[in-house]
């Protein structure tokens, strides 16, 4: 009876805990889905699309102007106010702007010295309208940038401080829970046992005659102790393997870069070539570390990222410090579009280490055996953080070696080869295997 | 049988009751071990509350935890260029070209570089002028990255800035007044340079210029100034050569600059039935003397006689010459030979006096040989003896006012460094331009720290009309400045040395594009371009008439007293590149002995002198002292070596060793001879006394020695080799098949199955006895393709050595070899055999004759080495390498132990990284020349010859890329690419238009002792001598 009693107030306590935890987090939904402004369109031109113009803009403009920052051309944003809204003079720099440079005029000369005499190409296939709605798009006001609610500044750190703070609570709640069960099983207890004392319950505590213990009993049995020793033993056998093949093998390895380079978004979301980076994957052993200048023939123009690619774990904030990172280490001075001559070069953190011992040639494989990189690297092009994808043993390497066909066709090296042995074996396609692929001395030298 | 031989390690053991060895006998260690002093206080050490067992727990769990924690991998740092240089692609090799140009060798050289810095010197086939083929050229890669080297400009010994230095020199040469100013420099040979010494001149009037060979060819100088009238050597090209007489020239060693061979090597070859004739009359046993067909022992003073009679002989008679009965006849028999080749024939005379270097010329143009070129001369040695001599005193007598030494040593090199270093006291301004603290530069105020020639710019003017560019291949390691910029400096100019040198080359070649010259790194000018013609020219030009019964009275003067004969070794030259470990373990090609110099001796001379030689129980020699007296100089313990071929009468000694300053504790070896080079005479009267002592040679003669097996050296005269049939000469040993002599290449005598080589590529590498002059190039290049690790003079004594290629030097004084084997199978007993092996090493005579032998890993297609590897570390490749896979070897050394051609080396030690080894691999440095490419192994492995598959690999690899065929000649190792004598031939023989597989269907061809069935992938062409005996 009095049992039932105290069921109530323990699922009481659950219940509010359950209640409170659920609380919390429909409220952080909350907060974040709160925000979504729509910017106003100011009519700056009249009677012109910005829509159309952005594409346009796009496809023409964007890879030496920016809107709102000077690129490798001036900033667009406020060029009606620098030209007093002369758009007959606009229409004609635009469509063709040497004619003015030759001419003589003033505005373009200057304009023309002030960027070191880079020409701007000609667009003479765009309507005047066409001009007036990319002026109508570059002329809105800039977009303020989106307030964060939680985490502020650092959208990474603020997000995994958030995390850290819900689970503290949790496990908080969960700990004090704990604690009130033991008090309340103590109280049960105690309880009881006076309940018992005043009705004259004896409480025994061993009523039957003492046996042997079963560990002595077992003890005794030597065949029993025998197969345990042989299993134990096997079991620190296979343990102890297991272990030392392990030992040097880093699969999964995935060490924090001193720049937080995404393979998801170059790879994946701008679907860049493996190769255009790590081009020397192409000729050498090595594929390469690109190095920095690689990077800056598209980041010249990239300064930030899109508002897209910021996601829930890494925000565009972060992505921006990223591209910082790399200016900094460049020496890259986005406000001059010049560099300083400061560099400092990043020491990356490698993740695909081969023993000394063992010789491998990227090119071999790459530009001979046409193997895809993801065959060995997995899928790089869905890797936020770069990991090593595959064991790198000896072992698995021999198995490609053994399954893979070499390419034979259209490589006249191999024409002579393929003849011989069509010939001697009557065979079409043959291994690396086949081919010496599994000499010792092929990868160890 | 045991034997009843006692065995010595110093002469102290022999004497009776000697208190020293009887102590040693009975105690271990020399001296008491102090273990008090370790152990502490006595009591403490007692009421310890460690005990032992405690101890031993802590060790144990320390080391399991140490080993545990070691589990971790560590985080390897990779950093990429922030601007990639264009082209540059990490793990490409890039290849420049290049020249050195040190003032004693000089090359046109290919330099492979990889990430930007240079790890290999590669031989520059195109140049076909000084092309380079030296040990020391290709070792001089090594040098770039030596921890020796000066890091700054020094002003009395404190490293400064350059712009403090220009200031401090600016201020002293406004002091110096009137007094002269004197540029002492090596043999520079480059025109722009001469031009930046004019300038100067012309700046400060006072200025004089005096060249400097540590090494003389001055009286050859000499000799063609009073003919030509202009200081230079004649240049010989020997590929069409019918008969070579050569009085006291080590041609193919460091004569004249040296660089014949491959022309030398050509003439060798039997083609049509027809060689060269080569007839060598030397005192110490050079690399010429043993690639010789005759070779007649003569001391220096005899040498003259002979070169009189050869002038007798061809030209007319100028004297009576005195010539025991077999000189008289070989040079008669010479000079017969000489008229029936006529211009094909040559007389070379390394006699270092005018008249005699006058009486060859004379002789060579009575011959009217073709050989000789006199219209388009060597300028690579321009020294003065006498100027030097004379600016020597001048210092002492205080008249000079400047020195300026480029590229010299003369306070470690001259003769009279002593009054050179009393008359530099005398000196106001001395400026050094060295890249080392060497001798000179201790004793210098100012010394200009000066980059190696892979660091510089330059030109060199190896000929009158070929010409060769010197260009940077990494940017300098330290803060160093070349000579020529400084001249430019201070002489007021703005431009830097190469913008000097284009604008140079440009002027004085204008039909030669920069850009193609600098990638090809030679031209050869029109002779009409050629403006400057020699260094030393403000002499006014006399051509003296030659007086030829004068000179040979002059030269015929009796001899009875010992005579010493300088000379250079393969291995270090004039000593530039003495902190080089790769040379210094180079053994000679001659005495197989590396990291010293001694004195050599003939054996009837050391018998009267009572020195000995002695093998010790592991190989090992063993030798005496000598002091050694010239002209009241004395080198007090000169250690002797009994050199088999030695004129009786005369004794050898090399310059080069000795050196004490910027040179690292284990390569300050040897002794320096330089104090006995007087008046820049190689041969000098000589008295020798015994001293005692003993002194433990690094030789490697007795290693790995195949004596006495058959098959190992295959020889016949021409003769012989013309009228006989194959079988004769060239037998194909035959063993026993159910009691029947079969041909040991038969298939029925195979224990194994062949396996199927056709297709694909099947390497073979062919090494011609009969090209092979022993230079020892292929030595350096496979240590430097392969990361052969130095071990330093103690660890070669004890066989220890680690070279993957070894050139084999067999003596033989008999006519046939049988006699050797008889002698070999009567030989019982260990103590026996050694002295028996000694002796057939050792003949007594002066006529022995010489043949190398490279040997290297046979990659033998039934190895005996891979059957008995325990863990499969020995492997087969179908191409026809035999792998060693180094991560698999768990060192048991069976495979060394069956090996019957002893090219297996294990690695006793780690040698790099490890201080007991402290060479190039001890040191950040020194580690940059390593190949990435190839493993650095670790202790406790087998190594050997991998018949370069990196190389291979990557030939392969670039067919692939490129989807073609590979043609014959892109397939090479490191050793067939840097021989330019086309000994070593290496290919594949599955393609029938290669080269190599030619070689293998010669009649010459014979395997390395193929009686015993290994079926090598490396095969030898028969020697044959240009004899008519047999």
């Amino acid at each position: 009876m009095k049992k039932v009693l105290f069921r109530p107030s323990q699922l009481k306590l659950f219940l509010f805990i359950f209640t409170l935890m659920f609380s919390v987090s429909i409220f952080a939904q909350d907060a974040e889905e709160s925000d979504t402004s729509e910017s106003e369109v100011e009519e700056v031109v009249p009677g012109a699309d910005p829509a159309q113009g952005k594409e346009l803009f796009n496809s023409l403009c964007a890879a030496c102007h920016k809107p709102y920052k000077k690129a490798v051309g001036p900033a667009l944003h406020g060029v009606l106010d620098k030209y007093d809204g002369d758009f007959e003079w606009l229409y004609k720099w635009i469509k063709n702007n040497r004619e003015l440079i030759d001419a003589g005029e003033s505005r373009a000369v200057a304009i023309y010295e002030e960027y070191n005499k880079s020409a701007m190409p000609a667009f003479p296939q765009l309507s005047n309208e066409d001009i007036d709605n990319i002026l109508a798009y570059v002329e809105q006001p800039k977009p303020e940038p989106k307030a964060k609610v939680a985490g502020g500044e650092g959208g990474g750190d603020g997000q995994q401080a958030g995390g850290g703070l819900s689970t503290e609570i949790v496990l908080g709640i969960l700990a004090f829970v704990l604690l009130m069960l033991v008090v309340i099983l103590y109280l049960v207890n105690k309880t009881l046992r006076r309940f018992a004392e005043a009705n004259g319950v004896a409480i025994y505590t061993s009523s039957r005659e003492k046996r042997k213990p079963i560990w002595v009993a077992f003890a005794e049995n030597q065949f029993l102790v025998f197969v345990l020793a042989v299993f134990v033993l096997l079991g620190v056998a296979y343990g102890g393997y297991g272990y030392l093949m392990q030992v040097g093998v880093d699969q999964g390895y995935e060490p924090l870069q001193p720049i937080h380079y995404s393979h998801k978004i170059h790879a994946g979301e701008n679907e860049i070539e493996c190769k255009y980076c790590h081009s020397s994957a192409r000729v050498s052993k090595h594929s390469g570390i690109p190095s920095l200048n690689v990077c800056m023939n598209c980041h010249k123009q990239i300064a930030e990222v899109s508002e897209e690619t910021g996601n829930d774990e890494y925000s565009k904030e972060f992505y921006d410090k990223e591209i910082q990172k790399l200016y900094d280490a460049t020496g890259w001075d986005p406000s001059t579009q010049s560099y300083t001559g400061e560099t400092k070069p990043v020491k990356w953190v490698r993740i695909h280490n081969l023993p000394d011992f063992a010789y491998f040639n990227h090119a071999q494989h790459v530009s001979v055996g046409q193997i895809e990189c993801q065959t060995c690297h997995g899928p790089v092009e869905e890797m936020e953080i770069m990991y090593q994808h595959s064991s790198l043993t000896m072992g698995w390497c021999i198995n490609c070696h053994r399954e893979t066909n070499v390419k034979t066709e259209d490589n006249d090296y191999y024409k002579k080869i393929h003849d011989q042995l069509k010939e001697k074996y009557g065979v079409d396609k043959f291994t690396a295997a086949d081919m010496g692929g599994l000499e010792c001395g092929k990868c160890h030298y | 049988m045991s034997s009843e031989k006692k065995y010595w390690k110093s002469e102290e053991e022999l004497k009776e009751n000697s208190p020293i060895v009887s102590s040693l006998e009975q105690n271990e260690f020399v001296e008491h071990i102090p273990a008090d002093e370790f152990l502490g206080d006595k009591n403490k050490l007692e009421n310890s509350s460690t005990s032992r067992r405690d101890f031993l727990k802590y060790v144990g769990f320390s080391t399991a935890a140490a080993s545990l924690a070691a589990c971790e991998g560590p985080v390897i740092k990779s950093i990429p260029y922030v601007v990639q240089p264009e082209r540059l692609v990490p793990g490409v090799a890039d290849y420049y070209a290049s020249t050195i140009a040190d003032g004693f060798d000089f090359a046109s050289v290919l330099v492979k570089t990889r990430e930007g810095r240079p790890i290999k010197i590669e031989t520059n086939k195109e140049a076909g002028v000084m092309s380079a083929g030296k040990a020391r050229i290709h070792a001089s890669v090594l040098s770039l990255y030596d921890v020796k080297r000066l890091q700054n400009p020094t002003i009395g010994g404190q490293p400064t800035t350059w712009s403090a230095f220009d200031d401090a020199i600016k201020v002293k040469m406004e002091k110096l007044g009137d007094k002269p100013v004197v540029f002492l420099t090596q043999t520079l040979a480059s025109p722009s340079t001469k031009k930046l010494i004019n300038k100067f001149v012309e700046q400060y009037p006072n200025t004089k210029h005096v060249v400097y060979d540590a090494v003389s060819e001055s009286a050859a100088l000499d000799a063609f100034q009073q003919k030509y009238g202009f200081r230079a050597l004649p240049n010989y090209d020997f590929s069409k050569a019918e008969t070579i007489v050569s009085v006291g020239a080590d041609f193919l060693g460091d004569w004249q600059g040296g660089s014949f061979d491959s022309g030398y090597s050509q003439s060798r070859v039997p083609k049509d039935g027809k060689m060269s004739k080569h007839v060598q009359f030397e005192a110490n046993m050079t690399l010429s003397g043993a690639n010789s067909d005759t070779r007649i022992a003569a001391k220096p003073s005899v040498q003259k006689h002979v070169l009189v009679e050869l002038y007798n002989q061809i030209v007319g008679k100028v004297g009576n010459t005195n010539l025991n009965e077999k000189q008289a006849k070989a040079v008669a028999s010479a000079a017969q030979q000489l008229k029936q080749a006529g211009s094909k024939g040559v007389v070379l005379c390394g006699i270092n006096e005018v008249e005699a270097q006058m009486m060859a010329m004379e002789i060579n143009e009575t011959l009217n040989s073709s050989l000789v070129d006199v219209q388009n001369p060597r300028m690579i040695r321009q020294g003065n003896d006498q100027k030097v001599a004379s600016l020597v005193k001048d210092m002492n007598a205080g008249k000079i006012g400047g020195l300026m030494m480029v590229g010299v040593n003369p306070a470690y090199s001259l003769p009279n460094a002593d009054t050179f270093k009393t008359g530099l006291e005398k000196v106001d301004l001395v400026v050094d331009f060295a890249m080392k603290a060497d001798e000179t530069a201790m004793l210098s105020e100012f010394v200009a720290a000066t980059p190696h020639y892979l660091e510089s710019w330059g030109d060199v003017q190896f000929t009158k009309k070929n010409f060769s560019l010197v260009q940077p291949t990494i940017k300098p390691v330290f803060n160093t400045r070349q000579f020529q910029d400084c001249l430019l400096k201070w002489t007021g100019s703005n431009e830097n040395y190469y913008e000097y040198l284009k604008s140079s080359f440009s002027e004085d070649f204008p039909d030669n594009s920069w850009n193609r010259t600098l990638h090809d790194g030679f031209f050869t000018a029109n002779v009409n371009e050629v403006v400057s013609e020699s260094e030393d020219d403000e002499d006014e030009i006399e051509v003296a008439s030659f007086n030829a019964s004068q000179a040979a009275n002059s030269l015929l003067k009796a001899n009875e007293g010992l005579e010493l004969t300088l000379y250079t070794k393969t291995g270090l030259g004039d000593g530039q590149q003495a902190n080089n470990p790769w040379l210094q373990e180079f053994p000679d090609p001659i005495t197989r002995t590396s990291w010293d110099n001694y004195l050599t001796i003939s054996k009837a001379d050391a018998e009267r002198l009572e020195l000995e030689n002695r093998n010790v129980a592991n190989g090992a020699l063993d030798g005496s002292y000598a002091k050694v007296t010239v002209n009241g100089v004395t080198l007090e313990k000169v250690p002797v070596y009994i050199q088999p071929g030695q004129a009786v009468g005369s004794v050898g000694l090399a310059v080069g060793y000795g050196r004490t300053e910027a040179i690292q504790d284990e390569m300050q070896v040897g002794i320096n001879a330089y104090p006995l080079y007087q008046n820049f005479k190689a041969v000098q009267q000589v008295e020798i006394e015994k001293v005692s002592g003993n002194h433990e040679f690094a030789c490697v003669q007795l290693h790995n020695t195949m004596m006495g097996r058959r098959d190992i050296i295959k020889e016949t005269s021409l003769e012989i080799f013309n009228t006989k049939d194959k079988d004769v000469w060239n037998k194909i040993p035959e063993v026993s098949l159910d009691h029947q002599e079969t041909a040991v290449d038969n298939p029925d005598v195979d224990l194994w199955d062949e396996f199927d080589r056709s297709i694909g590529h099947h390497f073979n590498l062919s090494i011609d006895l009969n090209a092979c002059t022993g230079c020892g190039a292929c030595v350096i290049a496979c240590h430097s393709e392969n990361n052969v690790p130095v071990v330093g003079k103690e660890e070669v004594r004890k066989s220890r050595d680690m070279h993957w290629l070894r050139i084999d030097r067999y003596y033989s004084s008999e006519d046939t070899l049988n006699e050797d084997y008889d002698k070999k199978n009567n030989i019982q007993g260990l103590g026996s055999a050694l002295s028996e092996f000694a002796e057939l090493e050792n003949p007594a005579e002066e006529s022995v004759e010489v043949v190398f032998q490279p040997v290297m890993c046979q990659h033998c297609n039934h190895a005996p080495c891979e059957t008995v590897c325990p863990v499969a570390a020995s492997a087969h490749g179908r191409q026809g390498q035999n792998h060693m896979t180094y991560n698999r070897c768990v060192g048991t050394r069976y495979c060394a132990n069956n090996c019957p051609y002893k090219v297996r080396r294990f690695n006793w030690f780690k040698y790099n990284q490890n201080d007991e080894f402290d060479y190039h691999m001890n040191n950040d440095l020194g580690r940059m020349v390593l190949n990435p490419d190839v493993t650095v192994r670790a202790r406790g492995v087998m190594e050997k010859c991998s018949m370069c598959i990196q190389m291979t690999q990557k030939t392969i690899l670039d067919a692939k890329r490129e989807g073609r065929e590979i043609k014959d000649g892109e397939f090479q190792t490191a050793c067939s690419n840097a021989c330019d004598n086309g000994a070593i031939v290496f290919g594949d023989i599955n393609d029938e238009e290669s080269v190599v597989y030619q070689k293998t269907q010669e009649d010459r061809k014979y395997h390395l002792l193929e009686y015993l069935g290994t079926k090598p992938n490396v095969l030898y062409q028969t020697k044959v001598r240009n004899t008519t005996e047999a």
